[in-house]
């Protein structure tokens, strides 16, 4: 039990992490990563965010989504007519049900930063919003899916993809701040090396595949 | 010598600022400092950290290492002679390459025994691969220098007698060129060179060549320069040992290694600790790594906080996985002084892990970034069956994240001043 959360915890923050071994949520992971304050900020809120979305949609589609997840239905007595709900399959519906949780969740998140921490609801800026469509969280709700996660089970991976996830972009932040110093040829400055900088930590992250647990 | 010098002042003017051949200036200024000592003092932001001039600082890495570059010549001749004479006594030709037509065709033999043979041969091996490097990474570095308008310095000279020592000596010689090209430019030069790059550039090469062309940098294929015979390192063949249920595993692993070549001796301890073994050109011997180690912690170059703590996550994580040790994976069971001495451990921790450059700056850091390097090489070692050897990728996993720790540390130090004045 404990032996398979803490394989599945440090699958998802190293082994598998998302933004250097699968390389999602990369428009934010390049463009907030200019200084670590900011990017340990964001990290946290990505925490957050996969912390509740993951298992509230392991929660949707194990309840509704899944083939033959509705067949509680036909236990509540109500007349349901011809439709057996044990039958039905609405995996099809994942996608869209996954998208409105995590836009929900990043609502109130938005909510509640500028109600009490406005300086960083200020710093993220667009970016937050923007959390929304980031492939991060959404791979992970489809991870979570394809691997059929139980809800402790994807509890577990949310909080872990949003540290390995948190974990890149403070690592990428502390480097770019490093590179103040480098003089990075003029038609690479910017994103250019940022996304050569990227792959070398992805060399670096090399060093967990492979691993068992 | 005072031709030398006036020969030097003859050209300057030719490629002095506004001279015909103003864009060889790199070329002409390597080469005058590296014959004399510069008339200036250095400035720009690439010693902003350096008290000592970096041309000295790096001429005197590569002092640190001739020991092991001599003895890892030696060992790569001995290593090939002794499997080659463990082949003749089976009845087996030896049908060698052109590194052994020269060896013969210039006199020598193939007897273990005779340190001309066994360092003639391993010559023959490394030089090739020497040249190679120094003369592809040399141009890549002064193209640069010439198109970018810096300077070229000793630092490729480290870069360039490191790499050729983590290769295993039977690479072939289009590899080394491509792997030290890709360092050079990818972990540096788009960095802006020297002192800029966050990687360490041999290492950076080495893990591209591993990763590109697998086949030839592992395995039990190409570790021993001598045709047709196979054996794998200390570290490979412990990867492979059976996980033993009776007794103290981690001994009773250790003796099951076989001595693939010679008469099936076991290695021992003090084989490792010498360097006696197989493996890449320099990394075999601990003792000779230690004495490099001496000299630049000496001349204060290399900084003995990430050795120390490099040796502090190796004995601490290696003594919980003894802990833990399991029937199903024999690695666990090794104990912290063996992997000390086998595999690249002790030539990574002196010589990689202090790279001035990618390694923490501040001094809290060098413990932390020391100690993550060695709890994730043991790691590697034991966990991941992927990767018989954790050194390489430990290091640039520590260089990945030795900025972030250097924030965290002045981050700290900022609080603690600032509570400091409130009071």
């Amino acid at each position: 039990m404990l032996e398979t959360h803490l394989s599945i915890f440090m699958k998802a923050v190293f082994v598998e992490n998302l933004a250097l071994s699968f390389f999602l949520g990369m428009c934010t992971f390049l463009a907030i990563s200019k200084n670590v304050k900011t990017a340990i900020q964001l990290g946290m809120a990505v925490i957050v965010i996969e912390a509740i979305t993951v298992p509230a949609n392991q929660v949707i589609y194990s309840w509704f989504l899944k083939k033959g997840a509705m067949g509680w239905v036909n236990d509540l007595g109500v007349s349901t007519g011809s439709i057996d709900f044990s039958t039905v399959d609405l995996t099809f519906l994942g996608f869209i049900s996954y998208i409105g949780v995590i836009a929900a969740m990043v609502q109130i998140l938005e909510m509640f930063l500028d109600k009490y921490i406005p300086a960083l609801y200020n710093t993220l800026g667009i970016f937050l919003p923007l959390i929304t469509v980031n492939c991060a969280i959404l791979g992970a709700s489809l991870f979570m899916q394809e691997r059929n996660y139980n809800f402790g089970e994807s509890i577990t991976y949310g909080v872990g993809c949003g540290i390995g996830w948190a974990l890149a972009i403070a690592a990428l932040a502390g480097i770019r701040e490093k590179m103040k110093y480098s003089d990075v040829p003029p038609p690479l400055r910017g994103l250019g090396i940022t996304f050569i900088t990227v792959g070398l930590m992805a060399l670096a992250f090399m060093s967990f595949s492979g691993i068992q647990l | 010598m005072k031709a030398l010098r006036d020969a030097l002042d003859k050209v300057h003017p030719l490629v002095a600022k506004g001279g015909p051949l103003a864009f060889a200036y790199p070329m002409y200024e390597a080469l005058d400092t590296f014959l004399y000592t510069p008339g200036e003092i250095t400035h720009g932001t690439t010693h902003v950290r350096d008290g000592i001039d970096l041309k000295r600082m790096m001429i005197t890495v590569v002092f640190a290492l001739i020991p092991v570059t001599l003895f890892g010549m030696w060992n790569t001749g001995y290593q090939a002679n002794t499997a080659i004479q463990s082949m003749k006594d089976a009845g087996i030709d030896h049908d060698g390459d052109w590194h052994h037509d020269i060896h013969h065709m210039i006199g020598f033999e193939n007897d273990p025994g005779s340190i001309a043979d066994n360092f003639t041969l391993g010559l023959l091996h490394f030089l090739p691969i020497y040249i190679v490097c120094m003369f592809v990474g040399g141009h890549v570095e002064a193209v640069f220098s010439v198109l970018r308008g810096h300077e070229i310095n000793e630092g490729f000279l480290v870069t360039g007698l490191l790499f050729p020592l983590t290769l295993p000596a039977t690479i072939p010689l289009w590899q080394v060129a491509i792997g030290i090209t890709f360092g050079v430019v990818v972990a540096k030069e788009v960095f802006g060179g020297t002192g800029r790059n966050f990687l360490n550039v041999a290492l950076t090469s080495r893990a591209f060549l591993y990763f590109a062309y697998a086949g030839q940098i592992s395995g039990d294929k190409v570790w021993t320069a001598a045709d047709g015979f196979s054996g794998a390192t200390a570290l490979g063949q412990m990867a492979g040992a059976p996980a033993v249920a009776e007794g103290n595993p981690a001994i009773a692993s250790l003796s099951t290694i076989e001595y693939v070549w010679g008469q099936g001796e076991p290695i021992t301890w003090m084989n490792a600790f010498l360097g006696t073994i197989q493996g890449c050109i320099g990394e075999t011997s601990a003792l000779l790594c230690f004495v490099g180690a001496v000299i630049l912690i000496a001349t204060g170059i290399g900084s003995w906080k990430i050795m120390a703590g490099v040796i502090g996550g190796v004995v601490v994580t290696a003594s919980l996985l003894n802990g833990i040790a399991s029937d199903t994976n024999a690695m666990l069971a090794v104990p912290f002084y063996w992997h000390l001495v086998i595999g690249g451990l002790a030539f990574g921790l002196v010589f990689m892990a202090t790279d001035p450059v990618s390694a923490s700056m501040t001094e809290t850091g060098k413990w932390i970034y020391g100690f993550l390097i060695g709890f994730m090489t043991i790691l590697i070692r034991c966990i991941n069956p992927a990767f018989p050897e954790g050194i390489m990728l430990a290091i640039l996993f520590g260089n990945v994240f030795a900025p972030l720790i250097d924030w965290f540390v002045v981050q700290a130090n900022v609080r603690r001043r600032v509570a400091r004045y409130a009071a």
